[in-house]
């Protein structure tokens, strides 16, 4: 019964892992996560550094074997299954791992070589990806001496090269400022458009608020999944923003309640979260000394960062 | 099969690439071997000459004069000081001012009449005086080299010294000298220094090129790929095939201009020779390479596989004077059979075939290195 199971899984999941954990020496750095990726969408790993985010992609892609648990990939069992899995995907690493020392065009030569095209195929191939990524100009340049941008692009484009059904991507914004970025996800959506399913790690919110689905992880644990809108509006707490003089000392204070998981400061405001129980929030924190009458208070709509931030109880260090 | 052969392809024309931005490790292919090549032809020799010696001279005669003008006639010494007593001299040795000493006893003439080189005494085994040497040396016995050679005074012809014809004795053997009748240290060298060049430079390069891939971060990339760790190995080793054969050249090409180093056999013995010896340090490079973790681990491991390359493969001391444990080891390194296999092609011009042995083993080094290798070579991050 149970093959069957999968079998059926894995047709209408890109990626299905049950109780998957991955541990090094003490320290769990995944454990029994359950994930289901459904195909043609855009999947989101949110964590802090540290929260298991990459190992969890090295688990999926077959670079690490699981401790225990299942893990079925585009229909692979792994890590049975893993070099069959290898060329229907494609990886981004965190770090650039493309050669600094070969041109734009080598360096994609290379890869496509390695995926096995033909020569007709090869040079399509390059010239559309080097269109489609904005790289013609630099096709002779050496990679080491281009920018945070230009690298990310022709990581993506490598990564894309043997047209992967799943493309995953490890934090693929960290050295990219907000304009690339943002073109950066139009590449994305247009891949999705395409068929491909993709498993972004981030620990910026604006991208997370883009994924089809977000995972949310904490130390190799994951807190909650759902569709960002979701997540939001099932947020088990009620966010009051406060407009006030001193906000440093009112933060300080309001921290100590215990119906108050976090305060954090955004600029003028002060974004306090209250437990959901509480059914008066509003009237519960102007009780306290620290507030003057005069100070407002609004309750608002609560941002995926408070979803972040009432999952794991850290507060905006993120 | 032919995605495979692609795939080293790949791998073969990305190392060249990077080879050729690499202008230091390109200067170096070519600077090595000529370095090297010049340093040990002119600088290290064993046939040595004009070693700064002294003399106590108690005689004072016009004897002890042509005395040490035959000596010096040798060519080995030059007498630079005189010491009045052998107290001096001692002292001169110690402070390293000279090396040795010539003491020259005050009978020397008594001692000459009644050498038995000479022809006057009786044999020396009848008489006690008979058999007196005519002088003393004292030398600095820590260093071998300089002691051997002083030593090999003590059996000098006298015939300078009188002028009746000394009265030798007929050899017990006949030497006859093969393959290097001037007795030229740099016949010996050159051949063996294709080895040293090739075990330092071609295991340097491989064993730094698994490990360089992991250093820049370039292997999580490589690992996710259908390329199998055969094929990455393969297509790693061809391209420094290329860069040994032109190291070889270089040396022979020069031994043979600069220094007559005679070429007796078959280019395509020496060929063959020298891949079988470049592919097995290459796998022995890449054994080491998925050991390592980091380039300068690889580096150290390299020095410890080239020393004794160096010292025990017969390079610079002969394999037939090494204790057991020493002749095992030498057993145990590529160097000291291709070490065997070039001189016997280029100075004896013996087919590599005839020495079955020595070839068989580097094929089989080759063949387990590079099993190893692949196997070591995970596809995995774990």
């Amino acid at each position: 019964m149970s093959a069957a199971y999968i079998t059926n899984y894995s047709n209408d999941f890109a990626i299905n892992a049950e109780k998957l954990t991955r541990n090094f020496g003490q320290l769990s750095a995944v454990s029994e996560l359950d994930l289901q990726v459904e195909k043609q969408t855009i999947y989101g790993f949110l964590g802090p550094n540290g929260s298991g985010k990459t190992t969890a992609i090295r688990l999926l892609t077959g670079l690490l074997k699981a401790t225990s648990g299942e893990v079925n990939v585009l229909g692979c069992q792994l890590p049975r299954e893993s070099n069959k899995l290898r060329l229907k995907i494609g990886y981004m690493t965190q770090k650039f791992s493309l050669y600094d020392d070969l041109t734009v065009k080598e360096n994609l030569q290379f890869i496509a070589k390695i995926y096995g095209l033909t020569p007709n195929e090869q040079k399509a191939r390059l010239s559309e990806l080097l269109t489609i990524h904005q790289l013609t100009k630099q096709a002779k340049q050496l990679a080491g001496s281009m920018s945070g941008g230009q690298k990310q692009r022709l990581a993506l484009a490598a990564a894309v090269i043997h047209k992967p059904k799943l493309l995953f991507l490890d934090e693929p914004t960290s050295a990219v400022d907000p304009q690339n970025r943002r073109e950066f996800w139009e590449q994305l959506f247009d891949l999705c458009d395409q068929g491909t399913t993709i498993l972004v790690s981030t620990h910026y919110m604006d991208e997370a608020e883009r994924c089809h689905k977000l995972a949310i992880l904490e130390n190799g644990i994951k807190r909650a999944d759902d569709s960002p809108q979701a997540l939001m509006s099932n947020l088990a707490a009620q966010v009051v923003e406060i407009a006030a003089s001193d906000l440093r000392q009112i933060k300080n204070s309001l921290i100590k309640l215990p119906q108050v998981i976090s305060a954090a400061q955004l600029g003028t405001h002060l974004r306090v979260l209250v437990k959901e129980e509480v059914t008066q929030p509003i009237a519960l924190l102007q009780q306290q000394p620290c507030l003057n009458p005069a100070d407002q208070l609004a309750i608002v709509r609560p941002s995926l960062e408070d979803v972040f931030v009432s999952c794991t109880g850290r507060g905006a260090t993120l | 099969m032919r995605t495979s052969l692609i795939r080293i392809q790949a791998i073969v024309i990305k190392e060249l690439l990077q080879l050729r931005r690499d202008k230091m490790t390109f200067g170096m292919v070519i600077m090595i071997p000529l370095v090297q090549l010049l340093l040990f032809a002119f600088a290290i020799n064993t046939n040595i000459r004009d070693i700064p010696v002294g003399v106590v001279d108690h005689s004072q005669t016009a004897l002890s004069r042509v005395l040490q003008q035959t000596v010096s006639a040798t060519g080995i010494v030059t007498f630079t000081h005189h010491y009045h007593s052998t107290k001096q001299a001692q002292a001169a040795i110690d402070r390293s001012e000279v090396r040795a000493v010539l003491i020259i006893p005050q009978d020397v003439s008594q001692r000459l009449v009644h050498h038995p080189s000479v022809g006057f005494g009786l044999p020396p085994s009848s008489k006690e005086e008979t058999s007196r040497p005519i002088a003393q040396w004292l030398v600095d016995g820590s260093d071998t080299v300089i002691a051997g050679s002083i030593k090999s005074l003590r059996r000098m012809p006298l015939v300078e010294l009188l002028d009746k014809p000394a009265n030798r004795n007929t050899p017990t053997f006949e030497v006859t000298l093969l393959y290097n009748p001037e007795q030229r240290s740099v016949v010996n060298i050159v051949p063996g220094l294709v080895a040293v060049i090739l075990t330092m430079t071609m295991i340097m390069f491989t064993s730094a090129a698994i490990v360089r891939e992991q250093e820049r971060g370039n292997m999580e990339m490589l690992i996710i790929t259908p390329m199998a760790p055969l094929e990455l190995m393969v297509g790693k080793i061809i391209p420094y095939i290329f860069i040994g054969a032109i190291q070889v050249t270089i040396i022979l090409g020069l031994g043979y201009w600069l220094f007559n180093v005679p070429f007796n056999g078959g280019l395509g013995q020496l060929v063959l020779a020298t891949f079988l010896f470049i592919c097995a340090s290459l796998v022995l490079g890449l054994v080491i390479s998925t050991i390592a973790k980091s380039q300068l681990q690889s580096m150290q491991m390299t020095v410890f596989v080239l020393l004794p390359s160096i010292l025990l493969s017969g390079f610079m001391f002969p394999y037939e004077g090494m204790p057991l444990p020493a002749q095992y080891i030498a057993e145990a390194l590529p160097a000291t059979h291709f070490i065997r296999l070039i001189r016997g092609v280029i100075l004896r011009d013996v087919a590599v075939i005839e020495m079955s042995f020595d070839m068989l083993w580097l094929i089989a080094f080759t063949c387990v290195g590079l099993l190893i290798s692949a196997l070591r070579f995970k596809k995995t991050l774990d």
